[in-house]
Parts: C-alpha cells; structure tokens; sequence
C-alpha cells in the first residue's frame, strides 16, 4: 500500500513548513503579525508532524515504493521588501495548501482503512493547517493593493 | 464648589440602594477670583477628558472660559464632575498653536493658512496623481467631534478613495468594538450606566475606574456604601482602589487574561451556573465554547496567572450565583495579545447565563477616550460609516448612494487599514501623505523610537493639526492649529451611547480652526467632487454635517435620527438608537436577545479567535446567526514576550487619574500637573529588595527597544510586575534638535520606549501589557517617586493621604 509513503511525506511536509514559517517569520521581523503568527504556526505544524508519527511508525512495514518527487520544497530564503513579502507569503501558502490537500487525502484513506486513530488525528490536524491558509489569504489580499500599486 | 478635588477625588457619597435612582451632587469649579456673579453666560457642553462624558456647563465671562459646573439633570453624572473635568479646561489657556507652521531649512516657521494649506495640498495633489489614493493616510483621534469624523470619512473613503485611515482609537477602544462584533454582529454597547444603580454584582475585568473613569467610580462607590451592596470582582496585577473594596481580586499576571476567562467560562458550565433556555433561543456555538473551555480548570489557570484556584472558583461562583451582574472591561484586557478572545468570554459569561439587556444585568466594553465611540461609528476607523460592513455590497452601495459616488471609488476589499499597518506602510514609503489629527504618536504609540524614525524620515510628508506642539508636531512638515473642546459646536458619544451636544462657548485662539473647517477646506482646495460635479462632502457646518450623519445612520443599529441639536440642547444626555420607534433614545440593546447578526445587519462575519482569519460570507452563512449571538474563544497562548533571564520582568503601561493622554491638556492645568509632575515607574517590595532599590531611587528600565529613567515607586504591585505611566514623553523629544546633537544628556522617559510593537490578531490593538524587561538601581534619588499617594501608585509604607510632596 502507498498510505505508508504519504503518512511519512505528509510528517516530512509538516516539518518542511514548520521550518519555511520560521524562515519567514525570523526574515520578516519588521512585520510584527507575520513574525508571531507564523511563529504560532510553526509550532502547530511541528505538533502536527509529532502526532503522525507513531501512526506512520505504525505502518512503515508495509511500504511500496514511492513516486518521484515525493516531498516538496521549503523556503531556503527570504525575499526582501513588500513585494518579497508577498511572495514570500505565496510559498507559503502554496506548501500549507499541499500539506491540507495531503491531510484530506489520507482522511480519506483512514476512512477505508477504518483506523480510528488516524481518521481522528486527521480530522483534528486538517483544518488547523486550513485556519493556516485562511489567515495567509487575508494577509497577502489585504497587503496586495499596496504591494502591487505603490510599494517602493 | 472649593473643595480640594485632587486629594478628595471621587467626592462626598451619596449612598443609595439597589434600584433607586443616583442622588444629584453638581461639583463645579471657577477660577479664582470669579463668583458665580461674574459668569456672565454658561454654555451647555459635556466633559471630553475621559469617555464618561459627563454633562456640564462651561461659565465664560469676558470671552474666555472662567469654570465649569456639571449638569444635575444629565444621565450620565447627575451634577458630578471629576478632577480632571473640574481643573482640565484650564490647559487650554496656555501655551496654544496660534498660527499654521511650515518647515523651512529644517525648523518650523510660522505663516498663514493660504501658504500652509497650499502646501499640503500641493503635495497631496501631486501625489494622487503620481501614485494614486493609497498613498494618502489618515491618523486622527478619540477627541474630535462626530461631525469631524462623519466628514474626514466622506473625504477619505467617498473622496480620495483611501483605506488608510484609522485613530489612535485603535490604541484604546478597538477592542470593544471587535468583541462587540465577534458576540453579537454589530459594534453598540448593550449596557446602560444605569445598570450599576441595579446590580448585585459588578466585575471589573482590567478596568482601573477609579482613576480613568472617576465618576463612573463615585457611582460604585454610592452602591458599595450603600444598603445591600454589590459583590465586587476586580482583575487587576495592581493593588488600585477598585481591588481594595473587591469581595475578590484577581492580581493575576499581565498576559494571562484568557486563562483566566477560560477557567471562568469552565467553571460557569462545570456548577450548572448556565441558563439553558436563553442560550438555546438566542445563541449559537455553545458546543464548541464547551469544548474549548473543558481542560481550562480554575487549578490550570491558577497555574498560569498566579493566583490561587480558590480565588478563580469563588470569582465564578460570584458571576454564577449573582441575579443582575454589570461587567466592565477596559485596557488590561484590550492591550494585550488575546485582546478580543478574553473581551469576548466577558460576554459570553454574560450570554450563558442570559444576563443582559435588562436593569443592572449589563457589559459595559469601555472606550478610552471621550469620542472614541464616533470614530468607530462614523467610519474613521475600523468600520466603513454607520456600523456598516465593507464585506457587504449593499452596504457599501448605501454609503454610495449618501455621497453620490460610484461604489468602485469607496474601498472595500479589505477591512480599513489599521494603524500599525499605516506606520509600516508610512515607514516604507508607500504613504507618502499621512495626516495626524487630534493626537500624539510619538507618545502613545508603541516603541517610541521606531515613531521618531519613521515621522522624520524624508519618505512620507507630514501634516498635523493640533491645538499645541507636541513631540509630533515637532517632527511635520505643516502644523495646522486646531480648535479645541469649547471653541466649536459639535457632538460626541460617551461609553454607553449617551450622546451630548458641544456647544461653542468661546473663540479659538489666533488663527486656530476646527477640524471641520480645516478639512473642509482641504476637500474645497482639492476640488473633490461626487459623480454629478458638485462639492464634496455636500455640507459646510457642523449642523449640516449632523444632519448628514443622521441620514447615514438610518436603519443601522446605531440611528441617530431622533436626535436634533435643539433636543440634545435642551435634555442634555440621550442615547442612541433614537428613532420613531424610540423617540427618547434606547437604553439597553437586546432587551429581546435578538441581535444584529443577520446577514443584512451585520458589521462583520467574524473572525476566527486564534489567528485572527476572517470568517467567510460563505461560512457566516451556513453557521446561520439568523439574529442570535456567537459564543466564541480560542485556546490560551502565552504573551509574545515573555520574562528571561536577561529580563525577567513583565512591564506594563496605564494611567493616573490626573492626566489625560499624553498630557498636552492636562499638564498646563496647575492642579494636575502638581498631582502628577514627573515620571515614576513601580514596583513591588520583593522585587525591590532584590534589586536593592529603595523609594525614590532612580532606576534604569530596560527592554530590547530601549530603556529610560525614572524614580521608583515601592508600591503594592504584584510582583515580578513593573508599571509605567505612559502619560510622559521624553525631554528629547520636546526639541528634537536636542535629540539629534551628540552628547545628549537627559535620559528617556517614555514608557513606550520600552513597549513591543505587536497586537492582537483581531482588533489589532498593540500590545501594552506585557513587555519583558529589566530593572537596575542608577542612582539615590531626591526624596519619594513624584507618584500620586492616593491612587494605586501609593506607596506600600506610606502613611500619607496626599500626593503634595
């Protein structure tokens, strides 16, 4: 079975944004809200990443193998100005909404595996990293109109 | 009418018990030498020195103000009047900006309007069209007049085409209007003062009335001392003359407010204390605060705060047990971190149990400042004019329709931009025009030298309109002298809706104008417009302008169109809404336990409490308010800056009853600024023992902004906590041309050198209650702190009723 590969890639995801939120958090301290709350979010996707990893212990010796390119990117640097900012602020929202994707998918596949314990860590992690998304939306669409037209 | 009302500050009792009304007590005060024979007119006015607004006739003789008197039929203070509504008026005889001033070589010169106005508006024009409306900002304030507010909105909103505009209300009052928004749909104030007269039990959550709202207190106080008095409940790290009558006090730790809320909320639910069939009928989201509140046990949150279990279990059963309880809330909840989650368990504990909308069961959220509430209705902050919400299409065709423009001018696609954001955006350059009216940034925004970078940059051009220079105008490229409380007509709107007609008692000194008419002028001379060509705003008095405000708020929870200049003349206070339907205004909101949270009337769909994202309308819909309200909170986190080894203790900033703001008023009354003529810092004995500081010694303050230097006050703080006033700047930054000479002598001693610049996720009010510092003896000083005695600043061995040295 593949859930093996997607529990350990989804653990590895969690980790990869916790890291890319605390890049941007540290390369952005001028920008009081992005340092705390991304900050606050690392800490969550570490928790996150915490708590699948006795599940996918759980499975590791059922592993086949896994597809190419498995594991995506995190920020190695940060951009500088607003418009860096703001597209700082896409990678990230682009690596939670693989992370969320991720946890649907394997809600999913708990539900056909009737693991409890997973359909229920699923169902609590998701929409943490949903409320992610929703707070880096309103960030980047209210800082869009003075990046885009008259940042320096 | 002489007594001393600095020592004596609440005044003589008038006891009384529950559900009689307050006794009249009118206190006035007129300037020596005159007699009630020399007042040749009094003037009909309120108090605009705290957001009590307390009604009040201002006596003039010889074309000057000479005393006030307060006005024993007004609601809102029967006849009182507080220290500073006795003595503050005379701060505005001295030392007054008298002539418009431009920078020229680097200093400030003076000149005439035409010269002044020409160049602001030059720079403004120049850059709308270089670079657009969002480089335009507006800074303003809690003290202007509605109808000031009502017309900088249409200017900036239905005009320019701005979302930068926000007042320093976001510094003192935001929070109120999110928690308001967050429970029930709508900012408005369900409460009435009046629900102190009734109650059995009043909490007090941060709230240190008894120096920022004084009359306000002296009408607690007439319960206390009175038969069956109320229960107390008071949250506070300092020992204030609210916490000395409390049945419980709280001195939990700065930072830890929703701990605190949380193991309260959990209690209420775990004793059975909740009123199933109000929270069935008119809530929802009771599910979700059960769940969120379940681990949030009295002997956790003990833990947390520092206060014991017993304590946080008695203070529950007090909420639980009480049949009409009043709360208040006020800074020690707003300038902190979780700002609006810990505001919004206040009114949950007050929907669980169904206590609201009837005589003494009431939430009073305060405001800071006296027209802080008109800034967030009329649309100079948080909100778009009328309470209404930018998320709304309908909403924002309304405030189309009003002013005559198209929709696409109005900015709506995101809420308006608060203050820390136009700092930042003023910072980078981005708003080359910010224009601060009515207020002091260099003061009482947080990180004091962060502010001075940014006002004296050479990336975004400065106007301020103020009635004194101040350590902001110090650093504008145009000062524009306003008038100021007494010397125009306007109106403004206390804590609990009571609305009060300003009326114009003298004339402003040299070429002073009011807000109004500067702004006016300001639109004139940039030729704004609406669509059909004429003149925008489409009024030129403040009657005008009122009654332009009236038909903005037509149909919106906060209708003003009972109201007219005549009535508010003749009857004093009134309180909104005032209507048809309530032609003698409205005393409690949600008397039903309907609320304004359907989709038509809402201000906002909410946000969520941890991170501050928005709700959605899609979600706002499909949770189905439908009229009720939303029980709401979010999980406890620690404050940003937390005590370490290199600063191990936890600073926090507030006020003192003889001063208002940053003082530009208050310091030129001599009886106030006797009071309190310095800065002070406090701390408590053990920590002082540790540090080896005693009484009056000069101590060094430092956190990872900066430091200052000021005396200590040995108080009854708690400890391992230090206060600071923030009424003080620094005597740098009186004469920036000191500042900027090497070898600068003078230490600092503004408490927001030290503050952090970070806020709450909703609100978006900055975090003053908690910074993490350190503390080292510098020096002996010259005798006790310049600390009032008579207040929460007194000292732990003090044997001293007066605060005179």
């Amino acid at each position: 079975m593949h859930l093996p590969t997607y529990l350990t890639m989804l653990a590895a995801a969690e980790r990869t944004l916790a890291a890319s939120h605390l890049r941007v958090a540290g390369g952005h301290t001028d920008e009081p809200d992005v340092r705390y709350t991304c900050t606050g979010f690392a800490a969550q996707s570490t928790r996150n990443a915490d708590a699948l990893d006795p599940i996918a212990e759980r499975y590791a010796g059922r592993r086949q193998a896994e597809p190419d390119r498995l594991h995506p990117r995190g920020l190695t640097a940060v951009r500088p100005g607003p418009v860096g900012l703001l597209r700082d602020l896409q990678d990230l929202y682009q690596l939670a909404g693989l992370v969320e994707i991720t946890w649907t998918l394997v809600g999913q596949a708990a539900a056909g595996a009737r693991d409890r314990e997973l359909i229920g860590v699923a169902g609590a992690s998701g929409p943490r990293i949903g409320a992610q998304l929703a707070w880096l939306r309103m960030r980047m669409k209210a800082a869009a109109p003075q990046t885009l037209l008259v940042a320096p | 009418m002489d007594s001393d009302r600095v020592a004596d500050i609440w005044g003589a009792r008038t006891p009384h018990g529950a559900g009689a009304p307050w006794p009249d007590r009118v206190d006035g005060f007129l300037s020596g030498g005159i007699g009630e024979d020399d007042v040749e007119r009094w003037v009909r006015s309120a108090c605009l020195l705290c957001s009590n607004g307390c009604g009040l006739e201002i006596a003039v003789a010889g074309g000057r103000i000479v005393g006030v008197r307060g006005r024993a039929e007004d609601r809102v203070n029967h006849g009182r009047l507080g220290p500073k509504g006795l003595y503050g008026w005379q701060g505005e005889q001295h030392e007054r900006l008298t002539a418009p001033m431009v920078r020229e070589g680097g200093r400030l010169v003076e000149t005439d309007w035409d010269t002044a106005m020409a160049r602001v508006v030059e720079r403004s024009r120049a850059l709308l069209d270089a670079k657009g409306p969002l480089s335009h900002g507006f800074f303003t304030s809690g003290q202007l007049m509605t109808e000031e507010y009502y017309t900088l909105a249409a200017i900036g909103k239905g005009g320019i085409g701005t979302p930068h505009m926000d007042g320093n209300t976001r510094l003192c009052t935001a929070t109120a209007a999110t928690a308001f928004g967050e429970s029930f749909g709508c900012d408005g104030q369900p409460g009435s003062y009046t629900d102190i007269d009734h109650c059995d039990t009043v909490f007090l959550f941060g709230h240190n009335v008894a120096e920022t709202q004084t009359v306000l207190w002296a009408r607690v106080l007439d319960r206390l001392d009175g038969p069956n008095p109320p229960r107390l409940v008071c949250v506070d790290p300092r020992r204030t003359k609210v916490a000395e009558r409390a049945t419980v006090h709280l001195p939990i730790r700065n930072g830890t407010n929703l701990a605190l809320m949380n193991a309260l909320v959990h209690e209420l639910i775990a004793r059975g204390h909740v009123d199933a069939g109000y929270v069935g009928a008119h809530t929802i989201g009771y599910a979700g605060l059960e769940e969120l509140t379940r681990d949030a046990t009295p002997e956790w949150a003990a833990e947390i705060c520092g206060v014991p279990a017993a304590d946080i279990v008695r203070a529950a059963e007090i909420f639980g047990t009480g049949e009409r309880v009043v709360s208040t809330v006020s800074m020690g909840f707003y300038q902190s971190h979780q700002a609006t989650a810990a505001s919004c368990q206040v009114n949950n504990l007050h929907l669980l149990r169904g206590m609201l909308g009837r005589p003494g069961a009431g939430i009073l959220q305060m405001n800071g400042q006296p027209s802080a509430e008109n800034n967030r209705e009329a649309g100079c902050g948080p909100a778009l004019p009328g309470f209404r919400n930018w998320d709304n299409p309908e909403h924002v065709r309304e405030l189309a329709e009003l002013w005559n423009v198209d929709p696409i001018v109005i900015p709506h696609w995101s809420p308006p931009t608060h203050a820390n954001a136009m700092f930042r955006y003023a910072e980078q350059g981005s708003i080359g025009f910010l224009w601060i009216a009515g207020t002091n940034p260099m003061v009482s925004m947080p990180d004091t030298g962060r502010i001075r970078r940014i006002l004296s940059g050479d990336q975004c051009f400065v106007v301020v309109s103020d009635g004194y220079r101040t350590e902001t105008t110090e650093l504008a490229d145009v000062v524009l002298p306003a008038a100021l409380w007494a010397e125009k007509t306007g109106t403004a709107t206390n804590v609990d809706r009571t609305v009060h007609l300003f009326e114009k008692a003298v004339e402003p000194p040299g070429q002073a104008r009011s807000d109004l008419v500067i702004w006016l002028d300001y639109a004139r001379r940039l030729g704004l417009t609406d669509k059909d060509g004429a003149p925008l705003p489409a009024w030129n008095t403040p009657e005008e302008a009122f009654e332009a405000w009236k038909r903005c708020t037509a149909g919106r929870p906060v209708d003003y169109t009972g109201l007219t200049y005549g009535m508010l003349h003749d009857r004093g206070g009134m309180q909104w809404p005032c209507n048809t339907g309530a032609p003698d205004g409205t005393e409690r909101l949600y008397t039903d336990g309907r609320f304004p949270t359907a989709y038509d009337d809402c201000e906002t769909f909410g946000h969520h409490l941890a991170t501050g994202a928005t709700v959605s309308e899609t979600e706002f819909r499909a949770s189905r308010p439908d009229g009720r309200a939303v029980l709401k909170t979010a999980p406890y986190e620690p404050a940003y800056e937390l005590p370490d080894e290199e600063y191990p203790l936890r600073f926090t900033t507030g006020r003192t009853v003889y001063h208002w703001h940053t003082r530009t008023k208050t310091r030129r009354a001599p009886q106030l600024q006797e009071a309190a003529p310095s800065m002070w810092v406090e701390i408590s004995e053990p920590d002082a023992d540790r540090i080896g500081v005693a009484e009056g010694d000069i101590v060094r303050v430092t956190s990872r902004r900066g430091s200052i230097e000021a005396p200590a006050r040995i108080s009854r703080i708690r400890e391992g906590t230090v206060f600071a006033p923030w009424h003080y700047g620094n005597p740098g930054d009186e004469d920036p041309t000191d500042r900027d000479a090497a070898g600068r002598d003078t230490a600092d001693t503004a408490a927001n050198e030290l503050t952090i610049n970070a806020w709450d996720p909703i609100s978006k009010q900055p975090e003053f209650k908690v910074a993490a510092v350190s503390v080292v003896r510098v020096r002996a000083g010259d005798g006790p702190a310049p600390a009032p005695t008579t207040t929460a600043s007194a000292p732990v061995h003090g044997t001293s009723t007066t605060n005179r040295r």
